[in-house]
């Protein structure tokens, strides 16, 4: 019985064993015998895939003029498994360069791979590439692979668009879709959109015969797939205000951010000094990359996303918003200065008509008055209360922008500094400050850190009477019927609505008021458009103060509002509010009328009293 | 010095000892071809894989003398121990392996690398030849297929964790072994049938899979049971129900997924099954439901395992090491470019060094696991049948020999021997024509590297000790 039992399933083993090796077989017999197709192609052809990368998105501004386009390129590919023996002097004279670097781009190829393609050359002329293309028969393994390189028309706005480059090893372990080679968009909006701009890569397979060329598609093209073009990305950028931000700006270390009002874009973003986008393309960037890097300047730091600086008096307004939220000061409130706020080490003033109210406050920018509120505010709870009061005036900052990211489309963008309990439980030890010891904040100095995007969201907020949108640099994306939702919600600040129109009314007579009134900014006064500003001369450990504007027009219904910051260049009415002033004109005008204005900023040269303080 | 050799090769299965040095002997001149360079005309050179094969043969040849010449109640006795140090070596790869094509499976020494799973092999064969040939063990209780199931499957979890799937797979050649020794055969056809489950959930969405499994077992259902008119109008009723679902989902726009809507009507349709056995009193109604929960939980489990626990990279890799990823330029490409390579061998082949797709392109692992490749362009349909024929031979041989030994323990251990090379070479040529999804193990005796070839030939070997030893 168990004997029987052994011999059947001995014979199960045979024949199962039998079974697979006969299906193997016949498996075998058709492929090799009865099937033809194999063979066709075989004989003496082998497989090339050319990977087809499609065209990366342009860009345009919000008029449809056109920021970033491709320009075509070609790079020079090696199998080196492929490769037989060539006369390497003719080649290395096509492409024009050194037998060393010749062999050395071999050699690195064969390490990457024998039998897949690797770059031996990068981005070849469309000159040399005629003249390689005639020879290529000659050069088994070799063979060229179109790319597209960006370039841009108009030279502006390098640091929001952002560069490409290839694509390290980190990011191929981490992202499978890209391979050895591949461009990825580094910053900016080319970082931000890298997916949406780049498209998808397709293959073809192509049948190329031992002379190097192509017998035709493979399969009938069973295994291709097809290259999906980038989108294109309309951005909010006006071009012209752009262009013309930034020639304002030559010759100058700071930033301008405009935004409009109504819907959070970013018209226009400028980091002075900044570099020509087109140094950063093709086989010049690294060079170029490696001088820009060196630059004592640092033309690569986004200054706009970036840099933070005190706000200065342009966070007078802030405070005042909050004091009348809390309710520690009414509009009609009047602080008397004799030119210093003598309470503690003091607050020294500027001479001005005193004593005034809130609206006139912000007009003349009195100190004491904001001293005076500051103290109200942090002082609200009385006795032991300074850090229920900070706490209170802390979550209004925040609510209106500060100490933490808007969320802009852009990579980067810093959170800045507001200043929290524990810094001063640490600094001063515990219960050992108090309003006075950080009277500071009242005139926008001391522990605070806003980037000119952030202060430009202040503006903004004030233009809207209380709200904000997230700041955005994509109008639209073709293809795609709305941009992120994120960027049509409105961010409510904690402040009443209301109280915003006595800080409008202040900044407005600080543009437009009468001569002799003590207004601090009636240079930014432009003919038949009433713009509300704040100035703001901030100190810093750095050297001379920072000029700080901020400002939006008209006074009602909006439609840019802007901040300045101008590094190391003295006081706001004298360099920030005549730029913004300008940009204003500039956008709503479209032609600038006060060219005397005009020459003085553009001729304006403020680099080197950053140095001379030093 | 001549009675001891003799001794040593006394009672030796020449045939196998034949058909062994036959195969290593074709393997080593098709890694010649396939790597063959004008640079390194000849195959003696170490500095290319032929000549390092040459290496690895003479160096096969000695083992297999020296396993010859130690007393065949070594291995039985050692069995346990040799099991255990793999085991450790194992560990200690994980701990200080090298990582070789994404799997941490190597251990270097000096210039040499070696792949300690290819040795478990063996340690594993003759540990469960140990465990089943206890006096009194049988596979009638759970028991039994417990301590069986852990002799294997601790090898087979450290062998996952240097992510080495292929050699994990051939672990499962014990299942024979399992059913020559008593197991019943309905158990080993579940168990190919789960196997192939597995590869089609990760190739097929779950609805697919659900419904397939739904229809075999209503199929199964009217097969046993005869009740074709049951059956008929039980189909009905749930796909009936599932297609009403589906409309009234779509008509008031609900976007609820067509494969929770076949889980409603299946829900109903269980239970009522159940009634219908019981009222009917049809075990074999049972026994299918049965089948049929266990199918669907395994496969909504590999699947959502799959989906969601396992990270993408893993995901991708284990779609890459089962071939599912339809990317040209992943696996497609390589099992594309062997078929090539095999089908223009057509009746007679190209001719010894005369292939012209394995000179060029493509297929990477040329020398090592699409060896066959070379075989199928440069001596086509007829030197592919030789190949495969010789290793029938060898299979049904080695059979023949574990069937003729006395002691279970060899016996088994021949069965070990048996699956493990039927299973390689089995899966191997399948890949290669594009039967079986790429899973990187290499084809025994003829594939290049050092580790596989020893660890064949010990296999193979202790084998042929135990036989030659078998009238002692």
């Amino acid at each position: 019985m168990s004997q029987n039992v052994s011999t059947d399933k001995r014979n199960i083993f045979s024949t199962v064993i039998i079974l697979v090796f006969i299906i193997i077989l016949v498996r075998l017999f058709t492929l090799q015998v009865v099937d033809h197709s194999y063979k066709l192609s075989a004989s003496n052809n082998v497989l090339r895939q050319i990977t087809q990368y499609p065209a990366r998105g342009l860009i345009f501004d919000r008029n449809g003029e056109l920021l970033v386009y491709n320009q075509a390129t070609y790079d020079l590919m090696v199998i080196p498994r492929q490769v037989q023996t060539f006369d390497t002097t003719e080649l290395i004279t096509i492409l024009g360069i050194t037998r060393e670097q010749f062999d050395a781009s071999l050699l690195e190829a064969k390490q990457h791979s024998t039998f897949k393609p690797s770059i031996l050359l990068k981005q070849l002329s469309a000159e040399d590439y005629a003249v390689l293309q005639e020879k290529l028969f000659k050069y088994p393994g070799f063979y060229v692979q179109p790319r597209t390189l960006r370039a841009y028309p108009r030279s502006i706005a390098s640091h929001l668009l952002g560069y490409v480059g290839e694509v390290d090893d980190r990011i191929i372990r981490e992202q499978p879709y890209y391979r050895m080679g591949d461009y990825i968009g580094i910053s900016g909006l080319e970082r931000s959109y890298e997916v949406e701009l780049r498209g998808k890569k397709g293959v073809n397979v192509f049948v190329v015969d031992v002379h190097n060329r192509i017998k035709g598609s493979y399969a009938d093209g069973k295994y291709d797939t097809t290259a999906i073009l980038g989108k294109n990305l309309t951005c909010t950028i006006d071009a012209d205000l752009q262009e013309y931000g930034e020639r304002l700006m030559q010759n100058k270390i700071g930033s301008i951010v405009a935004l409009e009002p109504g819907s959070g874009e970013v018209l226009a973003m400028i980091t002075s000094p900044n570099y020509d986008p087109n140094l950063l393309v093709g086989r010049p960037r690294t060079a170029n990359y490696r001088v820009l890097e060196q630059d004592t300047l640092k033309p690569l730091f986004n200054r706009a996303l970036m840099a933070l600086y005190p706000p200065g008096s342009t966070f007078k307004v802030v405070n005042a918003l909050i004091g009348l939220q809390e309710g520690v000061v009414r509009p009609q409130t009047r602080y008397y200065c004799d030119g210093a706020y003598r309470v503690g080490r003091g607050v020294g003033c500027h001479s001005h008509p005193s004593p005034t109210d809130l609206i006139q406050s912000i007009q003349v920018s009195c100190n004491t008055y904001y001293c005076n509120v500051f103290r109200n505010i942090i002082d609200k709870f009385g006795a032991g209360g300074t850090e229920k009061g900070f706490t209170v005036w802390k979550n209004h900052v925040e609510s209106i922008g500060y100490g933490k990211k808007l969320n802009i489309d852009q990579p980067n963008e810093l959170a800045g500094i507001t200043p929290s309990i524990e810094f001063y439980d640490r600094y001063f030890r515990k219960g050992k400050w108090n309003s006075l010891t950080i009277i500071s904040l009242a005139i926008g100095q001391g522990e605070l850190g806003t980037t000119p995007l952030q202060m430009a969201n202040l503006a903004t907020s004030i233009a809207n009477r209380g709200f904000y949108y997230t700041p955005h640099l994509v109008k639209s994306i073709e293809g795609e019927p709305e941009i992120e939702p994120r960027f049509s919600l409105k961010h409510y600040t904690t402040i009443d609505s209301v109280w915003y129109n006595y800080i409008v009314e202040g900044m407005d007579l600080a543009v437009n008021g009468e001569p002799g009134s003590g207004s601090t900014a009636r240079i930014a006064a432009i003919p038949g458009v009433t713009v509300c500003g704040k100035t703001g001369t901030s100190q810093n450990p750095h050297g001379k103060d920072h000029s700080v504007f901020i400002a939006f027009a008209p006074k009602y219904d909006p439609q840019i509002a802007i901040a300045v910051y101008v590094e190391n260049a003295g006081f706001g009415a004298t360099w920030a509010a005549p730029i913004a002033s300008l940009m204003i004109e500039k956008y709503l005008t479209g032609t600038v009328k006060r060219t005397w204005l005009e020459e003085r900023m553009l001729d304006a040269i403020l680099l080197d009293r950053h140095d001379k303080k030093k | 010095m001549t009675r001891r050799s003799n001794k040593i090769f006394k009672w030796i299965d020449w045939p196998t000892v034949l058909l062994y040095l036959a195969l290593m002997i074709m393997g080593w001149l098709n890694i010649y071809a396939a790597v063959f360079s004008e640079d390194h005309m000849s195959i003696f050179d170490i500095s290319q894989r032929y000549g390092m094969q040459l290496i690895w043969i003479l160096t096969a040849i000695l083992i297999a003398i020296v396993i010859l010449s130690i007393d065949a109640r070594f291995f039985n006795i050692f069995a346990n121990y040799l099991y255990f140090i793999i085991l450790l070596i194992l560990v200690l790869v994980l701990l200080f392996g090298v990582e070789v094509n994404a799997s941490k499976s190597w251990i270097q020494l000096g210039s040499f690398r070696i792949q300690p799973a290819e040795f478990a092999k063996f340690t594993t064969a003759l540990a469960v030849a140990k465990i089943m040939s206890v006096y009194g063990f049988r596979l009638n209780k759970f028991s039994s297929y417990a301590k069986v199931g852990m002799v294997i499957l601790v090898p087979v979890l450290l062998i996952i964790l240097q992510k080495d799937i292929g050699t994990t797979m051939v672990f499962s050649a014990f299942i024979w072994v399992l059913y020559r020794e008593g197991m019943p055969g309905w158990v080993l056809i579940f168990f190919v049938f789960l196997v192939g489950l597995f590869i089609l959930v990760l190739l097929f969405n779950k609805l697919t899979i659900l419904a397939g499994l739904l229809i075999l077992s209503l199929i199964l259902f009217a097969l046993i049971s005869r009740k074709y008119r049951d059956t008929l109008r039980f189909s009905f009723a749930i796909f009936g129900l599932s297609v009403l679902l589906f409309g009234i989902s779509e008509f008031f726009d609900l976007n609820i997924s067509p494969y929770k809507l076949l889980l409603i009507p299946i829900g109903i349709g269980v239970p009522f099954a159940l009634f219908y056995a019981f009222r009917h009193k049809l075990s074999s109604v049972l026994y299918i439901i049965f089948f049929f929960i266990i199918t669907s939980v395994f496969s909504f489990s590999v699947d959502y395992i799959f989906n969601n626990v396992l990270a993408s990279h893993h995901r991708e890799r284990v779609n890459d090491m089962l071939g599912i990823e339809s990317d040209p330029l992943g696996w497609g490409y390589n099992v594309n470019q062997s078929k090539i390579a095999i089908g223009s061998g057509g009746l007679t082949g190209k001719g010894f060094l005369n292939g012209t797709q394995t000179k060029y392109n493509f297929v990477p692992e040329q020398s090592t696991d699409f060896i066959f490749c070379t075989v199928g362009e440069e001596w086509g349909f007829v030197g592919s049948f030789v190949v495969i024929a010789l290793f029938v031979f060898l299979l049904l041989r080695l059979i023949m020999i574990a069937e003729r030994q006395r002691e279970s323990f060899a016996r088994i251990y021949g069965y070990g021997v048996v699956a493990i090379l039927f299973f390689h070479v089995g899966v191997n040529i399948g890949m290669t024509i594009g039967l079986f999804p790429v899973i990187g193990i290499p084809l025994p005796f003829f594939s290049y590297g050092g580790s596989s070839l020893w660890s064949f030939t010990i296999l193979l070997f202790i084998l042929l000790k135990f036989d030659s030893s078998r009238m002692d």
